[in-house]
């Protein structure tokens, strides 16, 4: 992990509500891996204060996408950066995703903004595994399928897809994947994720998931991001840096 | 070798540069050494250290306020016997005066905590945080209280030989008389200010936004109160005051020791650039070099009222 300056080199809207900073970082983009973050200063002046962290949305090339949409200042001022300028970044942080091992088939469930990490994630695993992914939203207009592989949608009103949530979409597909070597990933609400879970549990199948948390740094050393253990009780495991990715079994959600 | 003579003195106690990391914003050291050199500092302050491991707070302790942070972390620490065995040997490596913070929740502990870490060579000095405002017992409510604090400051002092540093809290009427008390218990310095207490709600749920309800506040946001404590201090007790509270750049760093620091701490800026305490000192350097000043520790209470 380090800070550096890269250059925005465009912003692409995904739709009015969504998207995509790309930009020119070779030393971040030859290292980085599907699920890890950058923790972004959004403004040298001391408003926004913190850092905010984007998990990677991909890497082609040189080149670094990453997925937001506007929550605040924050993400306001990131929407409008300049192109050329210098974004500072620090990163890469986290560990990413676990995505060797012996499965043949990938099922990604994301709710919401939670499909950023996964763009990379099938850039990674389309050539070796059989993807699926299973995408959620509230309403239509938060159903997020860019650059992902066999989409099913759901949204909670029924205005795109199954009507429900994406976690009851995926049990209603599940005979298809219970005689395939499965491995699901995940990233969403923590709601979603708490879903997820039990779903993966009852069916056996090996689950990772994108875990989130308010944080001040993103490496470690505000203690701000606990996350309780299903092993250790007597302390917790920190999202930035024990995570954000997590098996579910080792973590309570 | 620099023209400029960056080094301060607390008692017997001298620092190569004014420049300290503040407990709680540098872990054990791990992490912030990847970005900045630890050797060039004047020293580092552990995370507050107490006798047993503490887990700390649930989620969420922290949240973003207006150029400034609230954080409940629970004083979460791995305990005084792990710290020796665990962390102690990387910072080893480091030619940089590790200062221990020490939390406890009754004089017992910080008298047990002190008497046990004190063995320690690695250790130069102890800062005792009395004024914690994040747990239940304990901290604050002993930072409130002269007597508490005189009683603390003279126990810890019987037990251990190396510089004493008090940490104050700002959440009082009148810090100055706090110093006086820690002084006279025999502290060799006091830090001021630890965090102030705050709050902030979510208005649609009408929760609020750290578990622990109220937080403490840090970032540039209280620079201005830290600097009217420090000056309070300064007018009313001789005793070295190490400055801290939103400082963001070097320029913070000058008017803080005007104000009557004789060194300073970074804290919630290690969070957004933990590069900053390099850049910082090479700046001070500079800026040192440019104005005349041979001595950086001539800037030290140099206020013209």
């Amino acid at each position: 992990m380090f800070v550096i300056y890269s250059p925005v080199e465009e912003i692409i809207e995904i739709n009015p509500q969504i998207f995509l900073l790309k930009v020119f970082s070779p030393k971040i983009a030859s290292i980085i891996k599907p699920g890890q973050f950058l923790n972004i200063r959004v403004t040298e002046g001391n408003y926004p204060l913190l850092r905010r962290p984007f998990s990677i949305c991909d890497v082609e090339g040189d080149h670094l996408y990453l997925m937001f949409n506007i929550m605040g200042t924050g993400t306001s001022i990131l929407a409008h950066k300049p192109i050329g300028t210098d974004l500072d970044i620090l990163g890469p942080l986290g560990n990413g995703f676990n995505l060797e091992g012996d499965y043949d088939t990938a099922i990604i469930v994301a709710g919401g903004l939670g499909a950023a990490p996964f763009p990379f994630v099938t850039r990674k695993l389309k050539e070796k595994k059989n993807i699926f992914s299973f995408i959620g939203g509230r309403t239509e207009h938060d159903i997020i399928t860019y650059n992902l592989n066999n989409v099913k949608e759901s949204s909670d009103d029924g205005s795109r897809g199954y009507k429900g949530n994406v976690v009851d979409l995926l049990e209603n597909h599940v005979e298809q994947f219970k005689n395939s070597k499965t491995k699901i990933f995940g990233c969403g609400p923590t709601a979603m994720l708490r879903s997820l879970k039990e779903f993966s549990l009852k069916y056996n199948f090996d689950c990772e998931v994108s875990t989130e948390c308010a944080m001040a740094c993103g490496f470690g050393i505000c203690q701000g991001c606990p996350i309780e253990s299903t092993q250790q009780q007597d302390s917790y495991l920190l999202v930035c840096k024990d995570g954000p990715i997590f098996n579910v079994k080792d973590v309570v959600i | 070798m620099s023209k400029v003579d960056l080094s301060v003195k607390i008692g017997t106690f001298t620092l190569r540069t004014p420049i300290l990391l503040a407990s709680g914003t540098v872990g054990y050291g791990n992490e912030i050494s990847e970005f900045t050199d630890l050797n060039k500092l004047g020293g580092i302050v552990t995370k507050s250290l107490s006798l047993k491991s503490r887990k700390g707070n649930p989620p969420q302790r922290i949240v973003e306020t207006p150029s400034g942070m609230l954080n409940a972390i629970g004083l979460a620490n791995v305990g005084v016997e792990e710290f020796l065995k665990e962390k102690i040997p990387f910072l080893n490596k480091f030619d940089v005066p590790l200062i221990c913070n020490i939390a406890a929740s009754s004089f017992e502990e910080y008298v047990e905590c002190t008497r046990i870490l004190t063995k320690e060579e690695t250790i130069k000095a102890f800062e005792i945080n009395v004024s914690c405002p994040n747990v239940r017992e304990g901290g604050l409510s002993f930072g409130n209280n002269l007597n508490s604090v005189g009683k603390i400051t003279e126990l810890v002092r019987s037990v251990t030989d190396k510089p004493l540093i008090i940490k104050l809290s700002p959440n009082v009427s009148y810090i100055a008389e706090f110093a006086k008390v820690a002084k006279q218990n025999g502290a060799d310095a006091v830090s001021a200010i630890n965090t102030l207490v705050g709050a902030s709600f979510n208005i649609h749920t009408r929760k609020p936004k750290i578990q622990n309800i109220t937080g403490g506040l840090s970032g540039p946001a209280i620079k201005p109160i830290a600097i009217a404590k420090v000056l309070e201090i300064s007018r009313q007790v001789d005793i070295p005051i190490i400055g801290i509270g939103g400082i963001m750049d070097w320029k913070d760093v000058i008017e803080f020791m005007i104000a009557g620091s004789t060194a300073i701490q970074i804290g919630t800026l290690n969070f957004i650039d933990p590069t900053a305490p390099g850049k910082i000192l090479k700046q001070l350097e500079d800026h040192c070099t440019k104005n005349g000043i041979d001595k950086i520790s001539s800037l030290t209470g140099s206020y013209q009222l």
